[in-house]
């Protein structure tokens, strides 16, 4: 049987895909918080292998640094630092709800299975407008490499979103910087604001000190 | 069948965003694996936009992605400073404990 290079991708899509549904299966279903972050890790590097094989290499490996380097650690960071690894991850039983015998069970896996069929008919039933192929703007242009391309798309005609998103970025982390900040009380630190309007008056104080007695001149 | 077409990426990303939506419906112990289902979908989404436009020849589907990368990032970072807050005020990460709202 001859091997060519169109079978040879097909048997790699498979591989990928199998890898990847399994490890997505196993995020949801594995008991330990820990080895769901690392299928996490491990589907992330499948579909981003899936990416590069069909022709989109950027964005294959800006999935491995974004994902895998840094919202995956961030990820494995607070499952660690908030000690849930060992808080077992079972579906089907509820603490609470253990005598109601809790009812969200069989919907949820209704809802679900009634989505990926609804999917699946879009999926068999598609088709392409035909006018569709005469308004493709920005081109995939030839001789240049994916990167290349991409760079000359973004900067040009979509820098606002690109700004934007930018800014998306800056507000996140603001805001996990806000979210996330704890003032101590008791703790005594500098106060540029009460440094700089101290008055004189306010300053020195004249206490009557009682003989034998002591004064406490902490504030 | 070895043939590689749209088709088989389009029904790839639909079995990856049915798994995340159903990790988000059964879950009921650990908030952090909704999480987690909620990233599998932004995948999916990914997956959809980057193979539309690989078999088009359309750049757009890729630029999309990138952003939808943007918002996934921020998205994760923020969920979790707010898991974490919880955390500290309540203790406790359970799905099912978390019931402050009585929702």
């Amino acid at each position: 049987m001859l091997i060519d290079d169109r079978m040879i991708q097909g048997i790699f899509f498979y591989i990928f895909a199998l890898i990847a549904i399994v490890s997505a299966i196993m995020v949801t279903v594995s008991r330990n918080t820990v080895h769901s972050v690392f299928f996490l890790i491990l589907d992330f590097v499948s579909i981003s292998c899936l990416f590069i094989m069909s022709g989109a290499e950027f964005l294959g490996m800006i999935m491995l640094i974004v994902y895998v380097g840094a919202v995956a650690v961030l990820f494995l960071f607070v499952v660690m630092m908030l000690n849930v690894a060992q808080q077992e991850n079972e579906w089907f039983q509820s603490k609470k709800s253990k005598e109601q015998n809790s009812s969200h069970i069989p919907v949820g896996f209704l809802i679900s299975t009634i989505i990926f069929f609804e999917l699946i008919v879009v999926i068999g039933g598609w088709k392409l407008q035909p006018e569709i192929f005469s308004n493709l703007k920005p081109e995939v242009m030839l001789g240049t490499t994916n990167t290349h391309s991409i760079g000359s798309v973004l900067y040009t005609d979509y820098i606002h979103l690109f700004q934007i998103s930018g800014m998306i970025l800056l507000v996140s982390m603001i805001g996990a910087i806000v979210l996330t900040y704890k003032k101590r009380v008791g703790l005594k630190r500098q106060s540029y604001v009460r440094q700089i309007s101290r008055e004189k008056i306010s300053g020195v104080e004249i206490v009557n000190v009682d003989k034998n007695k002591g004064v406490k001149i902490d504030v | 069948m070895f043939e590689i077409n749209l088709g088989h990426y389009l029904t790839l990303s639909a079995i990856i965003f049915t798994i995340g939506v159903a990790g988000i419906f059964l879950n009921r112990k650990n908030i952090i694996v909704i999480l987690m289902s909620i990233e599998l979908i932004l995948l999916a989404v990914n997956i959809n936009l980057v193979s539309f436009s690989v078999f088009l020849g359309d750049l757009t589907g890729q630029i999309f992605t990138l952003f939808i990368l943007t918002v996934a990032a921020a998205e994760a970072a923020i969920g979790l400073a707010i898991i974490v807050v919880y955390f500290r005020n309540a203790g406790t990460i359970r799905v099912e404990e978390i019931d402050k709202l009585k929702g």
